[in-house]
């Protein structure tokens, strides 16, 4: 199962009769036990890495420190839910340190991150405050090196 | 002219003789070629040379061909190496390794074998497997001395055998048997001057490996006879479904062996060039003396290197060994769906399946294969005569490489 989802993170749309041959095991195990990862919840998704940059770029990436109060009885769960129902907000996560949640925001342009930052995150009644640091530049993301792979260097027939 | 007369002068107080003697007839016309010794001449060129030679000229071809990982070694390990570089670490090192990576070496040794030896005089680091196998024949051997070789094998015992006066006998393995050496076969081919047996599995070319049981019938007559075993292990950690036995480990034979492992594949560090020796303390005391008017010491920055991966490197190695496994089986699965006949091999990153019923020779097959579909695999009998009929498909390719590759083939099989 956890060599099912290795090979998956690398390539998700490998077909389960490849990932059969691989393991050395049947298609209709590998079928059901992805249907049963899928149903857990284990697996949340298929989709594609892109570097926009390649085309002209996607808009901005933000990453928000979020100083909050946590609310009574709920913790910080709660408060990271108020965050997460935003539709520009991508990801969401509880941090140790100095802050406490790191948001990760996508939008048009850094105007529209700046303004959703001040209006809604800022204003939420729990939050102490906000550092917001634009993106510039994606290097490596989920383990893919974006700019250029490592080259094969190896000869071509050795012993 | 007057320099030289007085440089010649010069030379003859100094070495004490009287007066130099040239002679009357000058001798024949001067030819480097000659300048060759016998022995050298008789070693035939590589298979793999040519082959390289015709491969490298074609374009667009997919290589099944190589002999080490398609992994870049892991950056903590290069990273290492690259500190210490920036440090200053680039003078000389013991003759036997660094005294650290030696330890390691025994720790390692140990947790993954369970052999036991001592880092002092039982180890010697070396420039790869390479060194260590000519090394140690170039230590026991004696003029005619006799080599057991299982073949089909790696390409320089052979050789290496003849450059240190010994000679070199085969001990054809078959793929009925799975290309395994059998205590038949090998007692078929002792005589009275029979003195060493190089056993290495998992074996380059075949994928063969030998399991505890198989080692204990060749180890009983290793005892009977009285061989001593060169052990190249090279690819131990590439043992799939089951753990690598070491013949050294066996009751009563860490005497009669010495174990030959590296960095190379395991760790993918075939450019850093470092491997050792462990083994009875009197023949590797007797290889350090060669070793260290030869070469003094492996690469410094290699065994810089080999210290971080012994140490940090086993979760890497472990990711990359299962890789190799999911690509063993696509290779071998594909392999037989083109109805190419071969055993499943358990070791190393190589498959070798038969050809013979295309009828052609393992050189035709594999050059038609480049020139009509341009993959690259190495003709079986670059391994030793008993390869004819076979090809090696590394499968340490991407697989989206082995699947072309794998249709390729069927095409070119189809055609014919």
């Amino acid at each position: 199962m956890r060599e099912i989802l290795e090979l998956l993170e690398e390539d998700g749309r490998m077909r389960p009769e490849e990932i059969a041959v691989r393991l050395g095991r049947d298609v209709d195990w590998v079928i059901s036990t992805l249907r049963q990862l899928e149903e857990e919840k284990v697996i949340l998704g298929y989709k594609a890495l892109v570097n926009w940059d390649r085309i002209g770029g996607n808009g901005v990436t933000a990453i928000i420190d979020v100083k909050v109060t946590p609310e009574r009885e709920v913790g910080f769960d709660k408060v990271a839910e108020r965050i997460y129902r935003f539709p520009q907000v991508r990801s969401v996560y509880l941090m140790s340190g100095t802050y406490d949640l790191s948001v990760v925001i996508e939008g048009k342009t850094m105007k529209e991150v700046a303004f959703f930052v001040a209006e809604k995150l800022a204003t939420l009644e729990f939050v102490q405050g906000t550092t917001t640091h634009f993106v510039l530049k994606k290097y490596k993301q989920d383990g893919v090196v974006f700019e250029e792979s490592e080259k094969d260097f190896r000869l071509v027939v050795t012993p | 002219m007057t320099v030289l007369s007085s440089n010649l002068k010069l030379e003859n107080r100094n070495s004490g003789d009287s007066v130099r003697s040239i002679p009357a007839d000058t001798p024949g016309k001067w030819d480097p070629a000659n300048c060759v010794a016998q022995v050298v001449r008789d070693i035939p060129p590589s298979g793999i040379r040519k082959f390289f030679d015709l491969v490298s000229q074609t374009k667009g071809v997919i290589s099944l061909g190589v002999g080490e990982p398609d992994f870049v070694t892991p950056w903590h390990v290069r990273e290492a190496s690259v500190y210490y570089l920036e440090k200053g670490h680039t003078s000389y090192t013991s003759n036997w390794g660094m005294l650290e990576l030696r330890e390691e070496i025994v720790r390692y040794l140990y947790r993954r074998f369970g052999l036991n030896y001592q880092p002092n005089n039982q180890i010697l680091v070396t420039v790869g497997v390479s060194e260590a196998v000519d090394l140690a024949l170039r230590t026991v051997l004696c003029h005619g001395d006799e080599v057991l070789i299982p073949e089909p094998c790696f390409v320089s015992y052979r050789p290496c055998v003849k450059l240190a006066g010994g000679i070199p006998v085969g001990v054809p393995t078959k793929a009925e048997d799975e290309f395994r050496l059998t205590a038949e076969a090998l007692q078929a081919a002792l005589t009275p001057r029979s003195k060493v047996l190089i056993l290495a599995f998992p074996s380059n070319p075949t994928g063969a490996v030998m399991r505890r049981e198989h080692l204990e019938a060749i180890a009983e007559v290793v005892r009977k006879h009285n061989l001593l075993v060169i052990s190249d292990e090279i690819y131990a950690e590439l043992t799939y479904e089951g753990k690598h036995v070491s013949i050294a480990s066996l009751e009563g034979m860490a005497d009669r062996v010495i174990v030959m492992n590296g960095f190379s594949k395991a760790f993918a560090m075939t450019g850093w060039r470092l491997g050792y020796a462990a083994g009875p303390a009197p023949i590797i005391e007797a290889m350090c003396k060669i070793h260290q008017y030869t070469i003094m010491c492996a690469p410094t920055q290699a065994q810089r290197a080999g210290i971080e991966a012994l140490r940090n490197g086993e979760p890497e190695m472990q990711r990359m060994i299962r890789s190799y496994d999911h690509r063993r089986r696509m290779m071998y699965r594909g392999l037989q769906n083109l109805g190419l006949e071969c055993f499943e091999p358990q070791g190393a990153f190589y498959v070798f399946p038969s050809i013979k019923k295309t009828g052609l020779s393992s050189e035709e097959f594999s050059e038609r294969l480049l020139m009509e579909e341009k993959v690259a695999v190495v003709p079986g009998n670059a391994f030793g005569q008993c390869g004819e009929g076979y090809i090696r498909c590394c499968y340490a390719a991407s697989a989206r490489d082995i699947e072309q590759a794998l249709q390729r083939i069927d095409r070119f099989i189809n055609r014919l």
